[in-house]
């Protein structure tokens, strides 16, 4: 088993393809306000999991530090995320940008999905643009997107 | 991952997207995107390496002044070697009269509560059982390997998911049996390759697929190139 196989098990699979880029302008780094927005399917333990076909998104806390993977796909590696969840969720590396000056604040909240999706119908259309208005209305303005 | 980008980006948010897949973030062309040739879970590269992380949220953040759709790649790959394994003692023999994977799974116990203790429950147990009942797995998986059609082996939940915990109990435990994180896929050899619980994860899928069981149900215990 390796990455390299696994890889090329899923490089085929199909993704969407966009016609026009929509493309945003933030203000400056120092001044912006970061959350990241994960497809690891992370979520608190209080929390629904996601179910296989969830399209949905789950919240996750900044003050906090029981995340928890909730992926579907066996075709990952999961021990660098059980070791530092930065692996994946890079928020206390944020947060120390914010320490220096780097990046002007870190959102309270952050969005999870899950990225184990065939269908992205409901995500381009329903969820994503929620999740997208909900960190907009947190004034967030700038995303970091991790994958799995 | 970059088909949120896209969408984040027309409700007014600048984004940036983290690719592990190169074909893949090429052809979603996400506005601006970053494709690290880090092993798949780990998109920052390299855990408990704040320098390394930093280096790629500094590369990540550096596209933010493009002023049009920008893709770039980041400097340092890390390959997986595909060999390197962890080194884990496993427990000897403690009950003779148990299935060997059960003795095995609850000789692992302190070390998973060691883990679990450490960095807390991110990946192990819990999806369909919990640390407490992880041999049920076990023991309804040994029965599907053994000829029991699998619906009739008392696996509690679906079958991927249950394997997901017995695996992600194994690699926990793993965690408290070493000092350090592992390479990408490490822990993951050890399971399937060294422990009798990774055995019988593979030996019940062998033996559904053999029955016919529909793919979907038996393919997913297990990395899919395994």
């Amino acid at each position: 088993m390796t990455d390299k196989a696994v890889k090329a098990m899923t490089a085929d699979i199909e993704t969407l393809t966009f016609d026009e880029t929509a493309f945003t302008t933030p203000p400056t780094l120092a001044e912006a306000k970061v959350a990241i927005v994960t497809s690891a399917s992370l979520h608190h333990p209080d929390d629904d999991g996601f179910a296989p076909a969830d399209t949905g998104f789950r919240v996750l806390a900044a003050d906090r530090r029981d995340y928890v993977l909730g992926h579907w796909s066996p075709n990952f590696d999961t021990t660098g995320f059980a070791a530092d969840i930065n692996t994946v969720f890079p928020i206390d590396r944020l947060d120390e940008l914010v320490a220096q000056g780097t990046i002007g604040s870190v959102a309270d909240e952050h969005l999870a999905y899950a990225g184990n999706q065939f269908d992205l119908s409901a995500v381009r259309l329903d969820s994503g643009p929620a999740g997208a208005r909900k960190l907009k209305a947190a004034g967030v303005d700038v995303v970091l997107l991790t994958p799995v | 991952m970059s088909t949120l980008a896209h969408v984040f980006e027309a409700e007014g948010l600048a984004t940036i997207a983290l690719g592990s897949q190169r074909n893949q973030i090429e052809a979603t062309a996400p506005p601006r995107g970053l494709w690290c040739d880090f092993p798949l879970g780990r998109p920052l590269g390299k855990p408990n390496n704040p320098a390394f992380q930093h280096q790629v949220l500094a590369h990540a953040f550096d596209l933010l002044a493009a002023t049009e759709p920008v893709f770039e790649v980041f400097a340092e790959s890390i390959e997986d070697d595909g060999v390197e394994m962890m080194a884990c003692p496993l427990p000897p023999r403690h009950d003779p009269d148990a299935h060997p994977a059960v003795d095995e799974a609850r000789g692992l116990r302190p070390a998973y509560d060691r883990a679990v203790e450490r960095y807390g429950n991110r990946v192990g147990a819990g999806r369909v059982v919990d640390a407490d009942t992880i041999t049920d797995v076990i023991e309804s998986f040994a029965r599907v390997a053994d000829g029991t059609p699998w619906k009739e082996a008392g696996i509690p939940g679906v079958p991927s998911r249950a394997a997901q915990d017995l695996r992600g109990y194994y690699e926990t435990a793993a965690l408290g049996l070493v000092d350090h994180a592992p390479s990408a896929w490490a822990g993951t050899r050890w399971f399937f390759e060294q422990t009798e619980a990774g055995k019988t994860v593979l030996a019940a899928r062998s033996a559904m697929k053999a029955a016919d069981v529909k793919q979907p149900i038996w393919f997913y215990m297990a990395p899919g190139d395994r």
